[in-house]
């Protein structure tokens, strides 16, 4: 066990920013811990990195105790979401100040920060300033910097935020590759939900300094332990009828004309609706129907054959929606006291 | 009408950049030129000039005879050293006692706090330098506060002398010395202090390879305050100096006897000045200022 979280909480005054956390990660695992902002997942990162220290519960690196040591006792580093380079310091000497810290003789120093350095393809930056590099290269820098320690787990504090969409999704590829190559227990925290998914062994979704549900990719999205995650993870589609509250995901819903024959059979689901909202998203287009019976459901569907000027024709149109049941995940049954909560979530769709 | 005049005024200038700059730099140039650099370059001239012994008048003759005073006596020597020596341990003080404070103001103190601090930190520029001076005059004069608070620890207080005109330059500087640090520390990004213990440093090694480096420049500009301060300075000497004398004085002393000689001594400051700026920009500190 690469890391065991017990009761970790954290108040800032009055603010409870954590809220009883327990967790569990493996040795090995590249572990998300996904939320929106003020969830409490940084700083649930801040607590197992030591620089935050817990108001209660333990931190344990290791199965060691590490709750009240301080960032320099403990073998985790970190990857800031702002890279945090020393800006007075080259390249190289910024990758080799933890080694140089730890006193490693300096021709073993230079051939690791040499090899660190290559390992992000900046094998050729090493005497420049970080202020010379561009936001993906500081990115790399920062990475080479934590990995050359060689730690058991690296944390990693929304490194990509900050890089835009190409360089991110070339990251993430990257990242994913580098953690199976050097077998470092990742930590990584995001409010991105397909970044998670896309990397991620295990994800914990946090919500209010608490977690709503630790699994992995494919439960977390297709079986959400809750509204929020159902809302959080991927956009989510409210229902509720006599079976409870459940979340249909958009791209297993069918769109059909009214007047096209549709299957049937009690596995498949029908409502109809009126097409509200077209968006054209290239490789695909989101409609979003407002039901006849009440409510609203956002579909999906690939543009294997429609063009933009094809599906703005259907706003307005009568359609048929259907599914099959099978999908439907619940999320409340009648008898839970909790109403349903869906969150406000316009962000990135899956 | 008149408006339109005025809008005519600001296109034309609008579309000339030139005519704008010069028309926006040309007083303050003008008062830099003439009040500023002509007042040095008259000063860096009369000090060529002689004294008649007997008549005391000024002989707009060219001599070097002045500078040559300066090098070969060994007083004049002793005394730029002396005046030099001050400056540095002046400046070396502040540094190390505007440190702490600055970045207890600046990193630990709340922010509500630390505004209270900054004022507290500037108030004693508000008052005048002479009723400062003539405070320390009274704290250091025999069996005053000093040496009434000494006296249980067995010791006594330095009395008028060097030691006294470093310790209230000292004291007469050490705001300009902190508000440069506390700038310093305030914009040091509080993650790279986290960065540098995340990767093994203790306090004292983040102090030292990631703190220092990167405020130094802040030093470096206030240390250009309290050094050129302490080197011209002439008043302090005489209300709590005893019998020290330094390039100010001497300067101040000979302004009516020997204008020329006095001149001269006045471009030693100006020269280790300008040597001691040399010195920090090569440091590259000053791009900060």
């Amino acid at each position: 066990m690469a890391i065991r979280l017990r009761g970790l909480s954290k108040s800032f005054g009055q603010v409870e920013a954590v809220a009883g956390v327990d967790l569990e990660i493996g040795d090995g695992e590249f572990f998300s811990m996904l939320g929106p902002s003020g969830s409490g997942k940084t700083t649930v990162l801040r607590m197992i990195a030591g620089f935050e220290a817990p108001t209660a519960g333990t931190v344990e690196l290791a199965g060691q105790d590490v709750t009240r040591l301080a960032p320099f006792e403990r073998d985790v580093n970190t990857v800031f979401q702002d890279y945090a380079l020393f800006p007075h310091m080259s390249v190289e000497q910024n990758v080799a100040y933890g080694l140089k810290i730890r006193r490693v003789p300096k021709a073993e120093r230079a051939e690791r920060a040499r090899e660190a350095l290559a390992s992000v393809q900046l094998a050729d930056f090493g005497k420049r300033r970080p202020a010379q590099l561009s936001g993906g290269q500081r990115q790399r820098v920062a990475l080479a910097r934590a990995l050359v320690n060689r730690p058991k787990v690296l944390l990693l504090d929304e490194p990509l935020g900050a890089l835009d969409l190409k360089l991110r999704e070339q990251m993430q590829v990257e990242l994913k590759a580098l953690q199976r190559e050097v077998g470092i227990t990742f930590v990584f925290v995001t409010h991105d939900q397909v970044e998670a998914l896309t990397m991620s062994d295990r994800i914990a979704v946090f919500n209010r300094g608490r977690i709503e549900q630790v699994g992995t990719p494919a439960e977390v999205y297709e079986r959400p332990a809750t509204p929020f995650v159902a809302g959080f993870v991927g956009t989510s589609n409210l229902l509720t009828d006599e079976g409870g509250t459940y979340s249909i995901r958009p791209e297993k819903i069918r769109l059909l004309d009214e007047e096209a024959p549709a299957g049937t059979g009690d596995d498949l689901r029908t409502v109809t609706g009126t097409v509200a909202e077209v968006v054209y998203r290239g490789d695909s287009t989101r409609f979003l129907v407002a039901l006849d019976e009440g409510g609203r459901l956002t579909a999906l569907q690939q543009n294997h054959e429609t063009s933009s000027e094809e599906v703005a024709a259907y706003r307005g149109t009568r359609i048929r929606l259907q599914w099959h049941r099978r999908h439907n995940v619940i999320v409340t049954t009648p008898e839970s006291p909790e109403a349903p909560e869906a969150p406000e979530t316009e962000s990135t769709c899956v | 009408m008149n408006d339109t005049f005025g809008r005519r005024i600001a296109g034309m200038l609008h579309r000339r950049p030139r005519l704008r700059l010069s028309l926006l730099l040309s007083a303050p140039l003008l008062w830099l030129v003439l009040a500023y650099l002509g007042s040095l370059a008259a000063l860096f001239l009369s000090a060529f000039w002689t004294t008649d012994p007997f008549t005391s008048d000024v002989v707009k003759s060219w001599s070097p005879d002045n500078f040559r005073t300066l090098l070969t006596t060994s007083v004049y020597r002793d005394v730029a050293l002396r005046s030099l020596a001050v400056a540095v341990a002046v400046t070396v003080i502040d540094a190390v006692i505007a440190f702490p404070i600055a970045f207890y103001t600046a990193r630990v103190a709340s922010p509500r706090y630390r505004h209270l601090l900054v004022v507290a930190i500037l108030t004693p520029l508000w008052a005048s330098y002479l009723v400062k001076a003539y405070a320390w005059r009274i704290m250091l004069s025999e069996g005053g506060p000093l040496d009434w608070l000494l006296k249980p620890l067995g010791l006594h207080g330095p009395g008028y002398g060097l030691p006294a005109v470093i310790m209230v330059l000292a004291y007469l500087w050490l705001p300009y010395m902190i508000l440069p640090i506390h700038a310093g520390l305030e914009q040091l990004p509080a993650n790279l202090l986290d960065a540098s213990a995340d990767l093994g440093a203790r306090t004292w090694r983040t102090f030292r390879s990631v703190v220092l480096p990167m405020v130094f420049p802040s030093i470096a500009a206030g240390s250009v305050f309290t050094f050129s301060l302490s080197l011209g300075d002439y008043i302090a000497v005489q209300i709590v100096g005893g019998k020290t004398q330094l390039i100010g004085n001497l300067v101040y002393s000979n302004i009516t006897l020997d204008l020329p000689l006095a001149a001269a001594l006045g471009t030693v400051p100006v020269a280790i000045i300008v040597l001691y700026l040399l010195a920090v920009r090569r440091s590259g500190a000053l791009a900060a200022i």
